[in-house]
């Protein structure tokens, strides 16, 4: 007998990678961005690699909150989050399963082509190690905190910009830590300190969002 | 079947409250182990919230409820509102089978197969759940009623959509739920079931009082 | 205290008089304090008569905070005993606290123009109060944008509390930034204070204070009325069918 928060979370990610389930468009949406980037500011090797790191890691926190807005909507719209709430499942749990899911789903693909999106940005090759573990943990940040404005917002039509309204302030430790930490290896600097703090945010959102996320989600089927 | 509930229900004083309005207030009840409640009442006088608020999801705006039942488990109730709960990218089978395993049914494939069986979707499996008319949704619904046993069954109109076949079997259910000494609680249009108690809302619509200072 | 105030009856017989009056002497302090700190206060010698926009700008940079403070307490105070007057008084001080945030920005702005010769420097305080606007902002939507007050004031309760835990470490990242990215420049409230500067100050800060009080009051008794008002109409379509 499988625990229910185990059960939720891997139907929402076969339903995140099902037709419909839309987890490539963040995907899509970052690379598009990102390919941008040189044709906004010219093909210069110099300027790409002093304007790289931060374009890439604003990008992420940008495309971290595209999934966001159906992130509870759709559960709430179609009954779901009815059903699941009366079960007597705890919200919490709920809140979480969702969005490590949809994180998985989602943000890993996100965090895996930042290394590529790196290069192409001139950035140095031997770094995409750290480019990773920046985009990793700075990915589940921008997920968790944004989780809870997608609670928050679950109940609102055209929510979208509601959730970036109230997640975007509270992205700016993560967006500080990981992009000092991606200008660091740019440029052959110590990294560890920016790196660690940003992998705390993360680690901060992933054991904190939840219980918010929860008690919104509580609120917005009331 | 082999098991059986024994819960009850007594309210007291419960009131709700939806935006600025008072839908319902001093709703007192006690209701004994393998009873129907039938809520009846005009549109909007708040048989729905009444039923959200019973299920765990709204809050009342005061008044108490206790279920008095053997154990302490949160997981005692289904709850079946106007939505269905259905995923259009999802098959019935595999509908079923995630409301078996997260509503804790030990094999949920078997369980789902069985109760696909009774509420007439066998042949249904693969059809994805934007395939299903509204009638088949609501079956898809009543699986969970079937694979997970609960005490207490919440119901917003039940027979809704259903055609004659549909609601003959969401009768028998609800026969066998209450035979086990389940509770069943269902908002109803229509005609009712048998023995069942008649809850008429607009008795607890309140009088046109004071303005009072409920919610400011 | 609490519990007197608890009651909207006796809130609103007790606040009848009490926001004009505060207005008032709000404004009496407030003209005082004026004139105390752009006249009668002397010159800073570094910066000249540029300084004296620090008697706006200092004491609004307190009350921005405080504000939020004030808003924390209700929020909380709202959520475990689930008082409507809570979640009332919160969301009456949030569109305060944001203009208090605004004319700290602005001035801070003002004042960075002679000093640093630019009117926006990304300095670790205003960039930190910067993103306080922006909270406060998404605290403002949550109540807009949810149908029902009791919906409305438990997310934004919610919301409230996410921005008190996330506000230190935002204001501790921002400062991590900006010695990373340290520039020479005169910070901009660097300046040893003066007995002269001290009565001023605390005098604005008195006005603000009060004010604060006062606004709150009267946008309280504001969304008392409304929801009164809502109240009686909805009655009014319930009576029609």
């Amino acid at each position: 007998m499988a625990n229910p928060v185990v059960t939720l979370f891997f139907r929402e990610l076969r339903l995140a990678w099902s037709g419909g389930g839309g987890a490539a468009l963040p995907v899509g949406f970052y690379a598009g961005a990102a390919t941008l980037t040189p044709l906004a500011l010219g093909p210069a090797p110099d300027l790409l690699r002093a304007a790289g790191p931060g374009i890439l890691f604003i990008t992420l926190a940008l495309a971290s909150l595209l999934p966001m807005e159906r992130l509870f909507q759709a559960d709430l719209e179609d009954g779901t989050l009815d059903a699941l709430g009366a079960s007597g499942a705890n919200y919490t749990g709920m809140a979480l399963a969702k969005t490590s899911a949809h994180w998985l789903a989602s943000g890993l693909p996100l965090s895996l082509i930042a290394p590529v999106l790196w290069v192409m940005l001139q950035g140095p090759g031997a770094a995409v190690g750290v480019v990773l573990a920046c985009a990793l943990s700075g990915s589940l940040a921008f997920f968790f905190i944004g989780a809870i404005g997608a609670a928050l917002a679950a109940g609102v039509r055209r929510g979208g910009l509601l959730i970036a309204l109230t997640a975007l302030p509270l992205y700016a430790p993560a967006t500080i830590f990981g992009a000092s930490a991606l200008y660091a290896v740019s440029e052959g600097r110590d990294f560890g300190q920016a790196l660690n703090l940003c992998m705390a945010c993360a680690m901060a959102a992933v054991a904190l969002g939840p219980f918010a996320a929860g008690a919104a989600l509580k609120t917005a089927l009331d | 079947m082999a098991n059986s509930f024994t819960i009850a229900l007594k309210l007291d004083d419960l009131a709700a409250v939806r935006g600025y309005r008072t839908l319902f207030e001093g709703m007192s009840l006690a209701l004994d182990p393998g009873s129907l409640l039938e809520l009846r009442g005009l549109n909007g006088a708040g048989k729905s919230t009444f039923l959200r608020i019973l299920a765990g999801l709204t809050r009342p705006a005061a008044g108490k409820i206790d279920w008095l039942c053997a154990s302490e488990d949160h997981a005692f109730r289904h709850f079946l509102g106007h939505l269905d709960a259905i995923k259009p990218q999802e098959t019935v089978r595999q509908q079923a089978m995630f409301w078996a395993s997260f509503l804790g049914v030990a094999d949920s494939r078997h369980s789902a197969r069985e109760a696909l069986k009774v509420v007439g979707l066998a042949n249904r499996a693969d059809v994805p759940g934007r395939g299903l008319s509204a009638g088949q949704r609501r079956r898809l619904a009543l699986t969970r009623l079937v694979m997970a046993p609960r005490a207490v069954w919440l119901l917003d109109e039940p027979l809704a959509a259903l055609d004659a076949d549909g609601q003959t079997m969401v009768r028998d259910l609800i026969k066998d739920h209450r035979k086990q000494g389940g509770l069943v609680i269902a908002a109803m249009h229509g005609e009712g079931f048998e023995n069942a108690q008649i809850l008429d809302m607009g008795e607890f619509t309140p009088r046109q009082s004071a303005v009072t200072d409920e919610v400011a | 205290m609490i519990s007197t105030f608890a009651n909207p009856h006796r809130f609103m017989k007790f606040t009848q008089w009490m926001g004009p009056a505060l207005l008032g002497l709000g404004i009496v302090i407030l003209v005082w304090g004026l004139y105390q700190g752009l006249v009668l206060a002397p010159a800073d010698y570094r910066q000249g008569d540029a300084a004296r926009i620090m008697f706006v700008h200092v004491p609004a940079a307190m009350m921005c905070m405080g504000v939020y403070a004030f808003m924390v307490l209700a929020s909380l105070s709202s959520l475990i005993w689930k008082h409507a007057l809570a979640d009332i008084a919160a969301k009456s001080a949030a569109p305060v606290g944001a203009v208090f945030t605004l004319i700290c920005l602005i001035t801070g702005s003002l004042w960075g123009k002679p000093i640093w010769n630019t009117w926006w420097e990304w300095d670790a305080r205003l960039t930190s109060v910067l993103v306080l606007f922006f909270i406060y902002l998404g605290y403002m939507a949550i109540w807009s944008a949810l149908e029902t007050p009791q919906k409305a004031g438990r997310a934004a309760a919610i919301l409230c509390l996410v921005g008190a835990v996330n506000i230190p470490i935002i204001k501790w990242s921002v400062d991590w930034w900006s010695t990373l990215h340290q520039q020479a420049s005169i910070t901009l409230t660097k300046i040893s204070l003066p007995a002269d500067y001290i009565v001023p100050l605390f005098t604005m800060l008195a006005a603000y204070g009060v004010l604060f009080g006062a606004l709150v009051i009267m946008n309280m008794r504001a969304e008392i009325f409304s929801r009164r008002a809502e109240m009686l109409v909805q009655r009014q379509y319930a009576s029609m069918d």
